[in-house]
């Protein structure tokens, strides 16, 4: 049965300038032109999804580099500055542009349809937002091909590293593009954060009162929160950074008044909410899949919405704790010790919640499952060490030690990047319609799990007997090399896991002979479950009467007064709005002007024409004004559907 | 299957009754409050810990121009005024009104702006007191640094409302205005206000306070 459709006719007041050059795409756009222009929330998830995941593979190989190079000492894999690339390139590709698009991937694909909207607040800025994030991954990895290479500042930049004074190569442009990119990723996350608020407070079915939000959508909601209060703090540092390098101010100049502490503190303020900012959208995962997989609701649903806005809060508490040794004074230590010792209490609360979860349930032991018994396990050694380094002259002790490295990688592979494959293997079938093979999913968790363990647990070892952390090459005699060939050899196993799994992901998009995977493979409990997989264009073809908490599951199984309504569908149909140009212009623009404000030297056109980078700054903002413009005065466009209401 | 000329566009229904631009325009606003306690931070921790140059105390009071300041200050206070009007004027539908109000806006906030450049301009050539990016008095200082920094930051947030101003402005003279842009005035509305809210704070903590100490 085909879904009929109808042109929209816009009201008279409604009818703007009409824009000839490049009109909003239609109904029937298909191809490149579709995944360009698009506004659904859905294909823009998928795009996230797609370019995080590339990035992933590009930090892992940074990342295995790194091990070769610690396979014995004094190896010459790398150089000294080479080696100092690839960890600061490791770090803020790994951070920036995989753990955060990754989490981006699954609020955009997921949260309307847990909520039962039909698409974010505003379409055109979440498109604008992903160009973006593209813009400021391809400016990160350009660095590459410039002056310097890419940046060797760590992914913390801390001064006077960046200063260009003690730059090792002249006009060192690395750490330059470092703070572009970081700017422009920040725009691209403001901007889905604002959009993600709105839609969450705002655009809930009937019935979906706040306490009824399934636990991913909350954690989308704190971690937006998190993200507009923790980004002005680094925006601002990194402002304050391009200044000092490009217009000679002090603010991290210690020769000239400006203090380099201030830098580590301002990044801080950001940096730790960050670190909670990475997390969250991953225990907000395990928080849906393991209740389906032990066929239990949620063991104390209130709870774990309410730690996680306590986590949140108190994230912002503790940021001087990565500061410990930098002399700060004793009241301000023994402070930021204690808050760092009570933020393990929500965490804590989270994990027994968990527990309680499966607690007496019918397990069904199940890929997405064992990533997020995983998660619990990896994430709680994580935490642990963690609070370790609560304790100052633990934290003394182990700063810059390779601990400090098998810590975070535990809350940050074991914990944040399990949780996401926990939601790869959960929400795919949702979103391809198609099942993937049990057998592989469960061999990528065998190698993740092995490999991932044998890299990281010698370290906390290697960081006791005293190998130091950013450091290139370690000599002879320290009893370092048996360990760190163990974690070599582990690091290219957990390697291949990732490779398989995440070739796996895209084969399922394409594969015609995997099972398909109907409207609720798993017998999930959450509003996106009552929907066809893949999800139609519409999402909902009638806005759904929310009943209970668990809705999916309420419908199959609850009694009849939890079952949800759907609201009477009107002769209006459903308002599709027209796919967009601007929001890729605008990016578009944003990406040259960035461009004009890196380069320093006048290009030149085979002897014919000058370009001076003033003139490309000028040109980009001239675009970026332009889609402006057009975006305010295209107008709606779009059509109506009428879908037959089996066509969910 | 209706006819297409009977669809009409309707504005959707929200769960707070908010309209979703607005609660957009709060949580930027939100956020920009983060920003600019970041800048009003670092200068005053700076302030605090750098206050002598090469030996000679920082006595920002030489150069800085109160009575200029204060004027400017009261002038943006002031456009906040017309904002507000203009606002109330879209709402009750006249359109002539808001016309009006808008432009006042626009020139107080341009008045706001003058001031601004020619106090940048005047510092950095004040003779003998010259405060510049990186250097007072021909020392090297942080104070330029977080002073111009902040305050340029505010007055690219005026020079942005201003345009945003005046794209209304122009919009007005194409016959399309009426009372159904009142939400999105509204909004700018929000944005002007708030931007002037900064200046309270940054007035009093950045000039005043030299004159107290």
């Amino acid at each position: 049965m085909a879904t009929e459709s109808v042109k929209y006719v816009a009201p008279e007041s409604e009818v703007k300038i009409k824009n000839k050059v490049f009109p909003r795409p239609g109904q029937h756009t298909s191809g490149i032109v579709d995944w360009l222009t698009t506004i659904d929330h859905k294909k823009i998830g998928l795009m996230y999804g797609m370019a995080a995941l590339f990035f992933l593979i590009v930090g892992g190989i940074e990342a295995l580099l790194i091990r070769t190079q610690l396979w014995s000492h004094n190896m010459d894999v790398l150089t000294n500055r080479e080696y100092n690339q690839m960890f600061t390139m490791h770090g803020t590709t790994m951070v920036f542009l995989v753990i955060m698009p990754l989490s981006a991937a699954f609020f955009n694909f997921l949260m309307p349809l847990q909520i039962g909207a039909r698409d974010v607040a505003f379409p055109r800025m979440n498109t604008l937002s992903l160009w973006c994030f593209i813009a400021g991954g391809i400016i990160l990895n350009l660095s590459w091909f410039f002056v310097g290479g890419a940046p060797a500042i760590g992914w913390f930049g801390y001064a006077p590293l960046t200063d260009n004074r003690y730059a090792e190569v002249l006009n060192d442009m690395g750490p330059d593009f470092w703070i572009f990119s970081l700017q422009i990723l920040g725009v691209a996350s403001l901007l889905a954060s604002f959009n993600f608020i709105t839609t969450i407070i705002n655009m809930r079915a009937p019935g979906m009162t706040m306490m009824r939000l399934p636990l991913f959508t909350w954690m989308t909601l704190f971690v937006s929160f998190l993200l507009i209060l923790a980004l002005p703090a680094i925006a601002i540092a990194l402002a304050e950074l391009m200044f000092d390098r490009t217009y000679g101010t002090n603010f991290f100049d210690y020769l000239e008044g400006g203090k380099p502490h201030l830098w580590q503190h301002l990044f801080w303020i950001f940096g730790h909410p960050e670190v909670y900012i990475l997390i969250l959208p991953a225990m907000g995962i395990v928080s849906e899949v393991i209740p389906v997989f032990s066929r239990k609701p949620l063991f104390g649903y209130g709870l774990i919405v309410f730690s996680g806005g306590i986590i949140g809060f108190m994230g912002f508490a503790v940021w001087s704790h990565h500061m410990f040794t930098t002399g700060m004074g004793i009241v301000a230590t023994s402070a930021f010790s204690i808050l760092t010792m009570l933020i393990a209490i929500p965490t804590g609360v989270k994990i027994f919640n968990w527990i309680g979860t499966m607690w007496g349930g019918r397990i069904r032991f199940e890929t997405p499952m064992l990533f997020s018994l995983g998660f619990i396990t990896m994430f709680m050694i994580g935490g642990f060490t963690g609070i370790m380094h609560s304790s100052v002259p633990i934290d003394a002790q182990h700063q810059d030690t390779y601990f400090v490295v098998a810590h975070f990688h535990y809350v940050l592979i074991g914990g944040a990047l399990f949780g996401l494959f926990a939601g790869f293997y959960f929400w795919l079938p949702k979103m391809t319609g198609n099942m993937m093979s049990e057998k592989l999913g469960k061999l990528v968790f065998t190698l993740m799990f092995i490999g991932f363990n044998t890299t990281f647990f010698p370290m906390h070892y290697l960081g006791m007997i005293g190998q130091p952390r950013r450091t290139h090459s370690y000599n002879e005699g320290h009893g370092f090399e048996t360990w760190n060939q163990i974690a070599t050899v582990g690091s290219f196993l957990l390697g291949v896991g990732v490779l398989i799994g995440v070739l796996q992901f895209f084969h399922s998009f394409r594969s015609k002979k995997l099972k398909p995977a109907g409207k609720n493979p798993w017998d999930a409990r959450t509003l996106e479950w009552t929907l066809s997989s893949p999800v139609k264009e519409y999402n909902f073809a009638r806005t759904p009467i929310i009943k209970s908490r668990d809705q999916a599951w309420e419908n199959n199984y609850g009694s009849r007064e939890n079952h949800s309504e759907k609201e009477p569908l009107d002769d209006h149909g459903v308002h599709m709005p027209d796919r967009s140009w601007t929001p890729l212009i605008t990016a578009t623009g944003l990406f040259i002007f960035v461009l004009g404000m890196l380069f320093r030297v006048t290009i030149e056109f085979s002897n014919l024409y000058l370009i001076t980078p003033y003139e490309i700054a000028l040109c980009g903002i001239g675009v970026f004004v332009l889609g402006v413009i057009m975006w305010a005065t295209e107008g709606p466009g779009g059509y109506h559907l009428f879908p037959n209401e089996e066509e969910e | 299957m209706s006819d297409a000329h009977a669809l009409e566009h309707h504005e959707p229904v929200t769960c707070t009754g908010v309209p979703n631009k607005k609660i957009l325009m709060w949580a930027f606003l939100g956020s920009d409050c983060m920003f600019f306690g970041t800048l009003i931070s670092t200068h005053l921790i700076y302030r605090k810990i750098s206050g002598t140059v090469g030996g000679n105390a920082l006595d920002i009071r030489d150069i800085f121009d109160i009575e200029l300041t204060s004027f400017s200050t009261f002038i943006l206070l002031a456009s906040s005024l017309f904002m507000a009007l203009a606002v109330s004027a879209i709402h009750k539908g006249n359109l002539k009104s808001t016309r009006w109000m808008l432009f006042g806006t626009i020139i107080f906030g341009a008045i706001f702006l003058a001031c601004q450049v020619y106090e940048f301009t005047h510092f950095v050539h004040a003779p003998g007191n010259e405060l510049t990016l990186s250097t007072y008095r021909g020392e090297p200082h942080v104070f330029g640094s977080t002073f111009y920094v902040l305050t340029g930051t505010h007055g690219t947030h005026v020079a942005i409302g201003v345009f945003w101003l005046l794209g209304w402005l122009v919009y007005s003279f194409t016959g399309r205005m009426s009372p159904a842009d009142a939400m999105d005035i509204e909004c700018c509305g929000l944005y002007w206000h708030f931007v002037d809210i900064v200046w309270i704070i940054i007035f009093p903590v950045i000039y005043l306070m030299e004159y107290a100490m």
